[in-house]
């Protein structure tokens, strides 16, 4: 019976992909709090997540490559994913970072990150003991 | 990994607001800097702040902040009348920097508050790594 990590860790592994692309997004945006004219960025992350359940592959969605000649994308986000943030409250300047609206996104980002970590530990935690018999 | 990012661009935020701080402190502290002609009169000195990267599709790179230059403001700097002053000029005015204390103070208030911001970004980035490695134990 050959061991496909893929099923055994569902809809997780591409999951943290996204999540750890998307804290860099968000920390990005924090950074960038300051700077006149940013413009705040994130992932609509239940599209993305959809895309690549319903690619079936597990992979990041990523573009098949049918020709020898074809590109591998550069990334596991097309650019088309990453949207603009509508502010609520726009500043003069131009930025529409609103850094309580980010800081919060930040942290349920990585509270979801530390929960898809906390299931895929699991998976191997019982396919540990599964080969122990213990 | 692009967790490892995180810290770049958090990195390059602390670095911008600590150029800012320094800014503000020396604005601070030259505030009372009097001069008898406005040649060689302090001037007040502000950041320019840009993102590092125009476009957010490049995978290596995530957009931090990088500090374009540092401007000395235009703002008109206040004269005094006051003859006594040893510095003062023929007329008696003494010259005062265009630095407002009132908004230096605002500066640095978001300057910090922005630098912990960052800070708490990096301490979570630094969570999350250290439980991805500690997957399976």
């Amino acid at each position: 019976m050959p061991f496909n990590f893929e099923k055994i860790l569902g809809a997780h592994e591409p999951a943290l992909h996204m999540q750890s692309r998307r804290a860099q997004l968000l920390a990005a945006n924090i950074a960038n709090a300051d700077t006149p004219g940013f413009k705040a960025r994130d992932i609509d992350f239940r599209a993305a997540l959809q895309r690549v359940q319903s690619s079936g592959s597990g992979q990041m969605g990523q573009m098949m490559t049918t020709n020898k000649r074809h590109m591998a994308p550069t990334d596991e986000i097309g650019g088309d994913e990453i949207l603009y943030r509508q502010p609520f409250q726009a500043s003069l300047d131009g930025n529409t970072v609103e850094s309580h609206v980010e800081t919060a996104a930040f942290t349920e980002n990585s509270m979801r990150y530390l929960m898809s970590l906390r299931f895929v530990s699991g998976k191997f935690k019982s396919l540990t003991t599964a080969l122990k018999g213990q | 990994m692009s967790l490892f990012n995180v810290f770049d661009v958090a990195g390059s935020a602390l670095n911008a607001q600590t150029v800012r701080l320094n800014t503000t402190s020396s604005n601070m502290a030259n505030a009372n800097s009097v001069s008898s002609s406005t040649n060689n009169l302090y001037r007040a000195r502000h950041p320019v702040f840009a993102p590092l990267v125009k476009a957010f599709d490049s995978a290596s790179k995530g957009p931090g902040v990088s500090v374009q230059g540092i401007i000395e403001s235009d703002a008109p700097a206040r004269q005094e009348y006051n003859p006594n002053h040893p510095q003062a000029n023929e007329q008696g005015y003494i010259f005062m920097p265009n630095v407002n204390v009132i908004e230096e103070m605002a500066n640095m208030i978001s300057a910090s508050r922005s630098y912990q911001a960052n800070v708490e970004v990096m301490n979570s980035a630094k969570q999350m790594m250290m439980r991805t490695l500690a997957i399976g134990q």
